[in-house]
């Protein structure tokens, strides 16, 4: 079953074209990751699906609908959640509160009743708290629960904006290189972790990635892109092994 | 009428110029601005009244003086928050500013002043038209400097770098040039120019030490013309003093004072960028 | 040092921590509620005006210090509150309703001034804050048969059942009571969805914006409630100065305001009061400051805003984490001592971080 669908998707910047006719869908339960060379309209494409960029044309397409003008704000409602390439979490505040807000969209309760935090606010209050407790079981962050992320290092960053991502129960998780920095352990971990989102938790990944040995080992279909078109677009070995994918990678 | 509004919008385009040429460069918005124009208009008042200098020199000693205040104030207290949130330096720029008018207020005292200029009285006669020379001094006065920063920017070597600090600080400091050494010339020049905005405004507004009040409505000038760029703030002041001058005419009693103001809302809600600019989004 | 033991969710939402903090918060409420037995007079006019100052000082920590936006324009909100108060008080209607009718009037002015300036980051906000700050000021010069102009008008003194409610120890309870009440609403909106949602402005709006936060009906509302309790504050803030004038709502008392947040504490409701006690009794440490300096210095009108800027400029540069930073220092200090690191809180090396694309 389709999940998402990108529908001849393009964006301009001032004349260059970020983006240009790109077509893909993502099926449920599948890992799909789209890899290229620096600046081949990768987080762009992220960009576009997270409603942060509007496309110049091209249709955006979840679960059957057409999200292509659906304010950002609302993306996370509807079930799709995502990391950032350079880590965007809120540096002044716990882990636990980082991740409470990932429960944002699924808040209840007017502004009256939460300034007077009546016995409803709390009880809401307690059941997100046990949706984070079981992400935070899910990836180990117990010990880092009250810890300020200012005070976190870098893999530990990385882990904490996936955990925001899950508390936020998406059906579709966008992870923009979510190996990036991290040491070959870290990567290794990620690499389960992926695996245990798509296989125990039953959400659909999309990711960016660059490092090879990640893609194969959890990829189902990956799409390869340069200069924002697609060179190839199938399993792991059939995209590798494609004669435009190489010479993109290696050069004439 | 209109050159009267045209020498005021002269001089807020002088002192929106500062604040972008700070902007542009550190990113550092200066809310003392305004206050440095009363320093330097002070300094010249002390070098002709206690010096007896003429006003020539005391106009090139105090524009002197000033650039040399502003790059100490730079490299002594502004670099120290280089990196911090944009907020501590409007807090320092703010606090810095009630120092200085209290500083002044004690050097100088809290009485209005004036000094002779050449200008004072004068009138030339062009056509049918009577002008006051203060007015001519300071629309000519500005007109010599925009000249002379955009030689400046344009031609030099230090003027290039200059902009190249101000494109992408971490680059330029790889590329060799003395990233500390540019912004506290940046700071040096903006101190100069508002020196020059001061002297030439003291024959017609006189001085005392809540001149510098006038950089808040500078703001207005540097918000119309988009904060990055300098030929629009000399415009945006020039939008602004016309505006004024015309809104003390037309419109019921009061409004000349917060013209300025209402311009800044306006520019903000309509067009945040303002009429030059344009703002980027942040990359993620 | 000190263990918490946390065996239930709960006592991450609760107000206090445990019973330790209970019983110290609750010893400080014990003492304050019987000051009027204990000091005189004008001492009690002196926390009230405290409190006063602690209840904006809430309002302004809500958006600066929790949202991130920058207001240099609260002393319009203040004014207004006044105004509205006083004025409904004049045309007879009871305390009791001209109360929170000001609060909401400032809540909903501030709603409108936010709702446009909400496209605006950092110094743009600041300014059109300041401009809006102007343009109050100048209504309220301008629009005489109601504020009286330039000359003012003094504030009614209201009564209940034949007592004045503005002499010192009834003020002190009321005002006492508004500080209390403004604690709670403040804790209760931090500690729900809605205060998390502003922390995420502050700290990256782009991925609050991903996580479901309207940043448009956020900042607004951040807006909104920093001038509702401004609003209060100032109701109050009538009553203590007695008399309205629009130049006591000057550019100055909006950069005191911000002065108290900062030098308190961005970020935290301790550091909203503890600036409020600081800039509260700023003018009695000037006065006794003009007794040690030389004469010459000592009766210069200009001194007073000079030591507000060398304060500001102080806390800056070297302590930007404000009283309640400085605090949490020295707490740590003792509970670690000797083993206390001096470069705990060293600040790191950086470079400008641009600010322009947001």
């Amino acid at each position: 079953m389709t999940l998402f669908q990108a529908d001849n998707l393009a964006i301009n910047f001032g004349g260059i074209k970020a983006v240009d006719g790109v077509s893909f869908d993502v099926q449920k339960g599948q890992v799909f990751t789209i890899i290229g060379p620096n600046g081949a309209g990768k987080t762009t494409v992220f960009n576009l699906i997270s409603r942060i960029y509007d496309p110049t044309s091209g249709v955006l397409r979840f679960e059957g609908n057409d999200i292509t003008g659906v304010p950002p704000h609302k993306i996370a409602a509807m079930g799709i959640a995502r990391t950032f390439q350079n880590i965007e979490l809120f540096e002044h505040a716990t882990v636990l509160h980082n991740l409470l807000l990932g429960r944002h969209a699924h808040r209840g309760g007017n502004l009256a009743s939460q300034l007077l935090f009546l016995p409803s606010v709390r009880k809401m209050e307690l059941e997100h708290r046990e949706k984070v407790e079981h992400v935070i079981d899910f990836l180990d962050l117990q010990h880092y629960r009250d810890t300020y992320i200012v005070n976190l290092p870098y893999g530990a960053r990385k882990v904490v904006e996936l955990a925001r991502a899950l508390c936020t129960e998406p059906k579709l998780l966008l992870l923009d290189e979510p190996s990036s920095g991290l040491n070959t352990e870290e990567t290794e971990d990620m690499a389960f972790w992926i695996h245990d989102i798509r296989n125990e938790l039953g959400i659909t990944v999309l990711m960016v990635e660059h490092d090879m040995t990640l893609v194969n080992e959890v990829s189902d279909r990956v799409l390869a892109l340069n200069y924002g078109r697609v060179l190839a677009l199938g399993t792991p070995s059939e995209v590798q092994s494609h004669p435009e994918v190489v010479k993109a990678y290696l050069g004439d | 009428m209109l050159l009267n509004g045209l020498a005021a919008g002269c001089i807020y385009g002088l002192v929106a110029l500062g604040f972008v040429l700070i902007y542009k460069a550190t990113e550092m918005v200066n809310f003392a601005q305004g206050d440095l124009l009363m320093l330097g208009a002070f300094m010249a008042f002390a070098l002709i009244e206690h010096y007896g200098l003429n006003y020539w020199a005391a106009f090139l000693g105090a524009v002197l003086f000033m650039a040399v205040f502003g790059y100490l104030l730079d490299t002594v207290i502004l670099r120290q928050v280089i990196g911090q949130p944009q907020f501590a330096v409007v807090m320092l720029t703010i606090g810095l500013g009630f120092l200085f008018r209290s500083g002044a207020s004690m050097i100088w005292g809290t009485e209005t002043r004036a000094f002779a200029t050449p200008f004072t009285d004068g009138v030339t006669r062009v056509g049918g038209f009577v002008i006051a020379d203060v007015n001519l001094s300071i629309v000519c006065g500005t007109a010599i400097l925009c000249g002379l920063l955009y030689a400046f920017f344009r031609f030099t070597r230090i003027g290039v770098a200059m902009q190249a600090a101000s494109q992408n600080q971490l680059a330029a400091y790889y590329m060799g040039i003395p990233v500390k050494m540019i912004f506290s010339l940046v700071w040096a020049i903006s101190a100069g120019v508002a020196a020059v905005a001061g002297i030439l405004l003291a024959p017609v507004s006189l001085i005392d030490v809540t001149i510098g009040l006038i950089g808040l409505k500078a703001f207005a000038a540097a918000v119309l013309g988009g904060f990055g760029s300098i030929p629009g703030a000399v415009f945006g002041g020039l939008v602004i003093g016309v505006i004024e001058q015309f809104s003390g005419i037309y419109l019921p009693e009061g409004f000349k004072d917060v013209a300025a103001y209402i311009v800044i809302l306006l520019v903000l809600f309509v067009r945040p960028q303002g009429l030059f600019g344009n703002i980027g989004r942040k990359r993620v | 040092m000190r263990f918490f033991f946390k065996t239930d969710y709960n006592q991450d939402i609760n107000l206090f921590r445990d019973g330790v903090d209970r019983f110290w918060y609750g010893l400080l409420i014990a003492v304050l509620l019987a000051a009027p037995f204990l000091l005189e007079d004008f001492w009690l006019g002196e926390i009230s005006y405290v409190f006063i100052l602690a209840i904006v000082g809430i309002g302004l920590m809500v958006l600066t210090g929790y949202t991130g936006q920058v207001s240099l324009g609260h002393a319009a909100f203040l004014g207004i509150g006044a105004y509205t108060h006083s004025v409904l008080l004049n045309l007879g209607v009871p305390f009791w309703i001209s109360i929170p009718a000001a609060t909401l009037l400032s809540a909903l002015i501030g709603a409108l001034i936010g709702r446009p300036a909400l496209r605006l980051t950092g110094v743009y906000l600041a300014i059109a804050t300041l401009a809006f700050a102007f343009i109050i000021e100048q209504i309220l010069i301008r629009w005489e048969h109601v504020t009286g102009g330039f000359k003012g008008f003094p504030v009614p003194r209201p009564e209940v059942l034949g007592h004045s409610m503005v002499e010192d120890v009834p003020f002190y309870y009321i005002t006492f009571g508004a500080l209390v009440l403004a604690v709670l609403v403040a804790l209760n909106l931090l500690r729900s969805p809605t205060g998390r949602a502003f922390v995420a402005i502050r700290d990256s709006e782009i991925a609050a914006q991903s996580m479901g936060v309207n940043l448009a009906a956020y900042k607004t509302l951040a807006f909104s409630i920093s001038a509702g309790f401004t609003g209060f504050g100032g109701t109050l803030f009538a009553h203590k100065i007695g008399y309205l004038a629009p130049d006591a709502f000057n550019i100055l008392l909006s950069i005191q305001l911000l002065l108290m947040v900062v030098v308190g504490g961005l970020g935290s409701l301790h550091g909203a009061i503890f600036g409020a006690i600081f800039v509260g009794s700023l003018p009695q440490l000037i006065a006794i400051l003009r007794d040690y300096l030389p004469e010459g210095i000592a009766r210069q009108p200009g001194l007073e805003p000079g030591i507000f800027g060398l304060i500001l400029v102080f806390f800056i540069l070297f302590e930007p984490l404000g009283i309640y930073g400085r605090w949490l220092k020295v707490k740590l200090y003792f509970s670690l001592f000797p083993l206390y690191k001096k470069a705990t809180f060293k600040r790191q090396k950086t470079y400008t971080k641009s600010e322009r694309n947001r």
